[in-house]
């Protein structure tokens, strides 16, 4: 492919990237009362390059740069939603910053730096590309992380996710470096030629690595420890970030360097996957009962919606990619929504995180206490939300792979996890109100989790639209 | 094989109407809340919250008196009662893989819905004495109504499962927020009986249906499709029907509820407000028995025969200790919910016979039942309502003050006992003429209930209504008014009729019945051989 082809591919990638230079540039002239309107660039920034990806027909899928990139249906549809996400966090975070004393113009274009990572994530087709990708997102990361530099908790938080962070890179370059050594290549398809030729042993233990060091990215259970104290840390918004997009981008680079090179040897990494899917489904129920902060509550909620994801993978088949896709987004609406609400938890004196604040929320605040319920119940996976659907269709894709335990199991955890979610629903509900919230009616927080809220009716009808579109993409991976 | 499905297609999408109707009300009462006039510090002005608490009130009701309006429409109209398949089907383009909008009636469901429709309008009337968070309430009613019609109605698996479990949620609002007040200790740790009895109702019920789900999941792989008719006709492999005949029962037991897992019920029915308990007792008790009959005897006939004795033995247990169980409670309401319990085991007994008379009995007895304990869960209501208690003992001698509430106390008592002449006799007896086809002894133990639920029944209303009124607090209380009468009266009608002449009901779900019936015997003809 010659040169103005590929970067023809590459459009909203170089968007992004000359973009966040750009942004850069005038933010360092303008100085910080230029955070507004570099906000208002980035969000449409991204969401000109989410236009610009839905307008590219990628079918059947193009390799860039040797290979080490691909742009296909898959990634597209990983890239919109990024995007997307990206651009609606920083949507969400103006006010806060603002009135945290944090608005600041770099905190916009960190986040379209991240995104450009991101974007890259989910087209590497290499294992070098791979890295370059995820470490691109996380330097980003690592200092939104911190954005709130005197604030020790978030200083900590960036710290922590630093130093895990940094060890689990290390865990995948070692891993990456093994399977370099036993296939000599770098490039999945590549990979997948020597996999199939048949027993590896190196392979196998490189693969273990490599996905360790992933299951890191995705926080996995038993590589989950740093996420509560991140998501505790971060600034609030900051956090809404993390727990959609960077999740989303993960587990699609996850599913890729599964699937494209290790699909002949499925059998080898299934058990793997299966026990840090029944390892984070339980964390995630169990750790979470005892919380009190609702941002460390999220954080072990997203550790098992992390395991549900996870199922989709362990079935490692067209059905069971398209299902992690639909389910993390799915995932990812309901929990911008949810960091709506909590964002939107303002009174008088500063923001509250502490769960028992919701009390009597849906009398203080009816409209909130009944999209953070609706919310609630879809995380929980009671139908008619469409966070059933999620469920369904992992479990479904379980199933036809006949790995009903594994669908049992998670079945099971749900119901613990249930328990949580309806112990915030019954503070929203039947206690006696605490002090109300600030109103915002009508403000971006507002109607973001409105939005959120009805799409998990709303969106009823149309699931059959957003599983053929995942299926597609997941055609394109095999 | 036997021809289960004949599916006729309605020319309008009438049970969708039905099942959404109550829906639009909901919505109505919630944009008039939403566009109340608000004062200065952002609250309802207590005039307004008034007027729309009206408002929510007289919404609610039209709607729920339209969808009974409607229903009945649609029953005279067009519905065939000479048909036993299913009618007025539906069908829309869903999720796709086998998974449609599907809807339909036939004269199993048609019953249900019925019910539904008639005891909904019934439990807004009840709903007098509620005072806080009118809207709020109505909306929950009208949504719960709109998702067991549409459960009954439902005619794909995915569809039916979404209602089953969606009626949770409004269900689990209405124990927890209008529950009635009251603390538990457990563990250490202090609830309100009302959470705690609302978490329970939702915790059980889900962990019983997730099950189901997997279920669900695996009989949709098996069969490529979600679509209830045709997986009517599959022939499961007899390995699997046993699984699957567990998860589902796992689910149905819990809902109906069958001994040992009906503990939330008695939780559920003493917490929950009186409208609350009404359409517990009524409708939401029935979805167990209604999914036995849908899923597990035409799905699994194999199953179904095999765990035959298991099912003898839990309702017989179920029957018995129940019985007994309500000999011994303090609490009027606890009382009438482990009789339900007692009540539900002569239908699961019935059910799985397997017999006419076993299945028409089981279904009988749940259409009876939901006049019967509806009727008492208001009688207990309305006392609740005068003296704020529901201990037997705060009462005695009310039929000095309340004489028509002692005629209808009593008569809905007889009924709960199973005196011939009210409906209450024609299901327990049927269930068992059906029991005893199989087994002389199930029908000997199963009888055992009808004597015993006399003793608590008659110690009921002898501790509340005889003796001598010595009570301060009983001294002026005042016999039912004509609103609380009407609904009684309702209830009386029907319980006498249907006791009296009990064909008309019978003939609606015959066809049906004798459809399942013969395709069930004949699935098990090709099991094991000619049948007997």
């Amino acid at each position: 492919m010659s040169l103005p082809e590929t970067l023809f591919w590459c459009i909203p990638e170089l968007m992004l990237a000359l973009g966040a230079m750009a942004l850069l540039i005038a933010g360092v002239y303008l100085g910080d009362k230029s955070a507004r309107l570099i906000s208002t660039l980035a969000i449409a920034l991204l969401v000109g390059a989410m236009l610009v990806v839905a307008a590219l027909n990628v079918t059947p899928g193009h390799d860039l740069f040797g290979g080490s990139f691909r742009v296909d249906a898959y990634s597209s549809f990983a890239k919109m939603l990024i995007f997307g996400a990206a651009a609606l966090a920083i949507l969400m975070s103006d006010k806060y910053l603002a009135g945290e004393q944090l608005g600041r113009f770099e905190y916009p274009v960190l986040i379209v730096l991240a995104s450009l990572g991101m974007a890259l994530m989910v087209s590497a087709n290499d294992l070098l590309a791979l890295y370059m990708g995820l470490e691109t997102q996380n330097l980003a990361l690592y200092i939104l992380a911190a954005f709130n530099r005197d604030s020790r908790r978030s200083t900590e938080a960036g710290l922590k996710y630093f130093v895990l962070s940094a060890l689990s890179s290390c865990l995948l370059l070692y891993g990456a470096s093994l399977i370099y050594g036993f296939t000599g290549e770098l490039q999945f398809d590549a990979i997948a030629r020597v996999a199939a030729q048949g027993d590896n042993i190196g392979l196998v233990i490189g693969l273990v690595f490599l996905i360790s060091g992933l299951a890191f990215k995705v926080s996995a259970a038993p590589f989950h420890m740093w996420t509560p104290d991140v998501y505790e840390g971060a600034p609030t918004p900051v956090t809404a970030f993390f727990a959609a997009a960077p999740k989303l981008a993960a587990m699609a680079m996850f599913v890729r360097a599964m699937v494209t090179p290790f699909s002949d040897i499925l059998e080898e990494w299934r058990p793997i996957l299966a026990i840090l899917a029944v390892a984070s489904m339980t964390v995630g129920a169990f750790s979470a009962i005892a919380q009190v902060n609702i941002k460390r509550l999220m954080a072990y909620s997203a550790i098992g919606h992390m395991g549900y994801a996870l199922i989709g993978l362990t079935a490692g088949d067209p059905q069971g990619v398209a299902s992690v896709l639909v389910y993390m987004t799915i995932y990812v609406v309901t929990t911008l929504g949810v960091f709506a609400c909590i964002l939107l938890m303002r009174r008088r004196g500063g923001m509250t995180e502490a769960i028992d604040d919701l009390a009597g929320l849906s009398r203080t605040n009816p409209g909130l206490g009944m999209i953070f319920t609706i919310l609630l119940f879809s995380l929980a996976g009671v139908p008619p939300m469409a966070g059933f659907f999620a469920k369904l269709f992992v479990f479904q894709a379980a199933i036809a792979q006949d790995l009903v335990w594994l669908a049992i199991y998670g079945a099971i955890m749900s119901v613990v996890s249930a328990f949580y979610y309806l112990r915030i629903i019954w503070i929203i509900w039947f206690n006696e109100p605490a002090p109300a919230f600030e109103r915002e009616v009508g403000s971006r927080l507002g109607v973001t989790a409105f939005v959120s809220a009805s799409l998990m009716l709303i969106s009823l009808p149309f699931l059959g639209l957003l599983l053929k579109s995942a299926q597609a993409a997941a055609a394109s991976l095999f | 094989m036997n021809e289960l499905v004949t599916e006729s297609l309605a020319g309008q999408p009438w049970l969708s109407l039905l099942t959404f109707m109550p829906l639009v009300g909901a919505l109505g009462i919630a944009l008039r809340q939403m566009m109340a006039r608000r004062g200065g510090d952002g609250a309802i002005v207590a005039a307004e919250q008034k007027e729309i608490d009206g408002v929510a009130r007289r919404v609610a009701l039209l709607f729920t008196l339209g969808a009974f309006a409607l229903s009945l429409f649609i029953y005279i109209a067009y519905y065939d009662r000479t048909i036993g398949g299913y009618q007025l089907v539906e069908q829309a383009a869903w999720i796709g893989g086998g998974v449609s909008y599907k809807m339909g009636v036939d004269g199993i469901s048609i019953l249900f819905v019925l019910l539904t429709t008639f005891v909904m309008p019934i439990c807004i009337l009840a709903s007098r004495s509620i005072e806080k968070r009118v809207p709020e309430y109505m909306i929950a009613f009208l949504m719960l109504e709109t998702l067991i019609l549409g459960f009954f109605c439902a005619l794909d698996l995915i569809v039916f499962y979404l209602f089953f479990e969606g009626s949770l949620i409004p269900m689990f609002l209405i124990i927890g927020v209008w529950g009635s007040p009251g603390v538990k200790e457990l563990g250490g740790i202090k609830m309100e009986s009302r959470v705690y009895a609302a978490m329970k109702f939702f915790l059980y019920t889900f962990l019983g249906s997730v099950l189901m789900l997997i279920a669900l999941i695996w009989m949709w792989r098996f069969a490529g499709t979600t679509d209830i008719p045709t997986l009517q006709q599959t022939a499961f492999p007899p390995g699997a029907q046993k699984w699957l005949w567990l998860a589902f029962f796992a689910s149905f037991a819990v809902k109906m509820p069958m001994w040992p897992v009906h503990t939330w019920l008695p939780d559920a029915h003493v917490q929950a407000p009186t409208a609350g308990s009404v359409v517990l007792a009524a409708i939401l008790l029935k979805m167990g028995g209604y999914g036995f009959l849908r899923f597990s005897l035409p799905m699994f006939p194999i199953a179904s025969a095999d765990f035959a004795p298991l099912i003898y033995a839990l309702s017989i247990v179920a029957i018995i200790y129940t019985s007994l169980v309500a000999l011994a409670q303090e609490d009027m309401k606890k009382l009438i919910a482990y009789s339900s319990v007692a009540h539900m085991g002569f239908v699961t007994m019935g059910i799985f016979t397997g017999t006419t008379q076993g299945i028409e009995g089981g279904l009988f007895q749940m259409l009876s039942h939901g006049f019967i304990s509806s009727a008492l869960f208001l009688c207990v209501g309305f006392l609740y309502d005068r003296t704020h208690t529901r201990a037997i003992a705060a009462y005695g001698g009310l039929v000095h003050r309340m004489p028509f509430y002692a005629f209808f106390f009593l008569f809905f008592t007889m009924g709960n006992v199973g005196l011939p002449g009210i409906s209450g006799f024609v299901g327990e007896f049927l269930t068992m003429a059906g029991a005893f086809k199989i087994n002389s002894w199930i029908a000997f133990f199963a009888a055992f209930g009808l004597i015993l639920s006399a003793p608590y029944g008659l110690r009921l209303y002898r501790d509340v209504m005889y003796g001598p009124l010595t009570k301060e607090k009983l001294m002026a209380i005042a016999d039912i008014d004509t609103r609380e009468m009407a609904m009684l009266g309702v209830l009386f009608v029907c319980a006498l009729i249907f006791g009296v002449y009990p064909q008309p009901a019978l003939d609606v779900f015959a066809p049906s019945v004798d459809l399942l019936i013969s395709h069930y015997d004949a699935a098990l003809a090709g099991a094991f051989g000619a049948p007997q």
